[in-house]
């Protein structure tokens, strides 16, 4: 069984807690083990790199000064935390004389970060260390003719990290597809939901979600699945005030990939926090019906 | 005694090394505003934003809203002709007003900005409802009852937390930050 470090991150341990908890079953599921890092702190969101670059630099490598101590890979399922991670773990390691700095930070906390470990996001870990014919091979209770709506999001994919496809990924599709699913073609799938922007310039967030509904719902995706809790709030939570905003009836649900491969591969719908979500889950309830009969 | 840098040399010492191109490289094509999915809402595109710091325009640079409403999707950057990496010019620039305490009135970012990392040297972990005033005050009545709304379906999922998290470590951790930023810190 291969162990990587898990870094959930502050929106994990509770506005996207079902993130969290169908994370860590979809990863028993595959065969990966994951283990929380034990201490973390805070990514840095984006506003610590509003502030100043070398905290920004220092709070992120103390998670992977952590990781490094474990001798673990560490992987995040936020798309922020990833990035932040990713980057700063990649610019240390180019600049020696900005690590020993912040090593000498990291010394009170009697860690060291040495660029030993990689970062990975749970998408692209789950697309590339198992693999969507791994995958299928798992799956119990097929997702057949739901039309999903792939949402990568910004950073999953972006910045660039070396030669990758950055302007028409297929890895998310290719996992929707593995669960049985039909992967819609979404033209916004790599569009910003606003992130942060909903709340400092909250009128242009709702313009951008309001944007992502509506292609989502020209191209008759039933569910829209994200990999970012940023994404998942966004799109989610802000529905009802996008629609008061613009006076459209959205009601499209969002849930995290992992809550889709979860049901795909049986796992049963309460252990994937189905339940939480403000906006009504009806595509998926066949799925989970099935499996709640399954188990009865 | 050294030449005063001038104000686009001052932006562009502010990005790190590993940060793409420097601006001088910009052919002002407009590849990144017509590719930002804010640039409508933006006082000046990312384009004559460039332009405007490579002529030394500090004053109108420092009275723009542009940077303050880059979400950081990185669009622009991947696809800069050039290699630019303008979401973190963005950054930088973020950083120098906030380092000028100049800034647009009314913005929210840079008091959220504040807000926020003050919340993380205090604890080391996330905690909305600390947020919360540092932009729930700025918003009109109608926007202010819509969130409090939201925030009220999402307490009453269990998706709100109501005790602040905190690290293990904290001590420690503070002391960490000490040794970047010695004075006014999270001590």
């Amino acid at each position: 069984m291969k162990k990587f470090a898990l870094f959930p991150g502050c929106s994990l341990e509770k506005i996207a807690s079902s993130y969290h908890h169908s994370a860590l079953e979809v990863a028993r599921a595959l065969g990966l083990e994951l283990q929380e890092l034990d201490d973390w702190n805070c990514c840095g969101a984006t506003a610590y790199f509003h502030v100043d670059e070398l905290l920004a630099y220092t709070l992120s490598a103390r998670n992977l000064a952590l990781a490094e101590k474990e001798g673990l890979d560490v992987v995040a399922p936020c798309a922020a935390c990833f990035k932040n991670m990713y980057f700063t773990n990649a610019h240390l390691k180019a600049d020696p004389e900005l690590a020993e700095h912040i090593n000498f930070a990291l010394e009170e906390d009697g860690l060291r970060f040495d660029g030993k470990i990689a970062v990975r996001h749970l998408l692209e870990l789950l697309a590339t260390e198992v693999g969507p014919e791994a995958i299928r091979s798992h799956v119990t209770n097929p997702l057949e003719g739901l039309r999903v709506v792939p949402y990568y999001g910004c950073q999953t994919v972006r910045p660039r990290k070396a030669d990758e496809d950055v302007e028409q990924p297929q890895f998310f599709e290719a996992i929707l597809a593995a669960a049985g699913a039909t992967p819609v073609d979404f033209p916004y799938k790599l569009r910003c939901c606003g992130g942060s922007l909903l709340i400092t310039n909250r009128h242009a967030a709702l313009c951008l979600v309001r944007d992502l509904l509506q292609a989502a719902q020209k191209c008759e995706g039933a569910i829209i699945a994200t990999a970012c809790p940023m994404c998942q709030v966004n799109l989610e939570c802000y529905q009802q005030q996008v629609n008061l905003e613009f006076g459209t009836d959205f009601s499209t649900p969002v849930v995290y990939f992992t809550q889709l491969l979860g049901l795909a591969l049986g796992v049963p719908p309460r252990r994937l926090e189905f339940g939480k979500e403000l906006v009504a889950l009806a595509p998926i309830s066949p799925f989970a019906e099935k499996l709640a009969h399954q188990a009865a | 005694m050294a030449a005063r840098p001038s104000f686009s040399g001052e932006i562009s010492n502010m990005l790190h090394a590993s940060h793409g191109n420097p601006i001088e490289a910009c052919m002002q094509c407009g590849t990144c505003s017509g590719t930002c999915p804010v640039a409508t809402f933006m006082d000046h595109t990312p384009r004559r934003l460039i332009g405007l710091i490579r002529a030394d325009f500090k004053d109108e640079v420092l009275a723009s809203n542009t940077y303050w409403f880059c979400a950081s999707c990185y669009h622009c950057s991947v696809r800069c002709p050039k290699g630019i990496d303008i979401a973190e010019l963005m950054y930088a620039l973020k950083r120098y007003s906030m380092w000028k305490g100049r800034y647009q009135e009314g913005l929210i970012g840079p008091v959220f900005s504040e807000a926020f990392v003050k919340m993380i040297l205090r604890s080391g972990r996330s905690y909305e409802p600390v947020l919360a005033p540092s932009y729930m005050l700025s918003f009109n009545l109608r926007e202010f009852l819509q969130e409090a709304q939201t925030a009220t379906s999402l307490m009453l999922k269990g998706r709100l937390p109501l005790l602040p998290p905190r690290i293990k470590r904290l001590e420690r951790f503070r002391r960490m930050v000490d040794r970047i930023i010695p004075i006014g810190g999270a001590s």
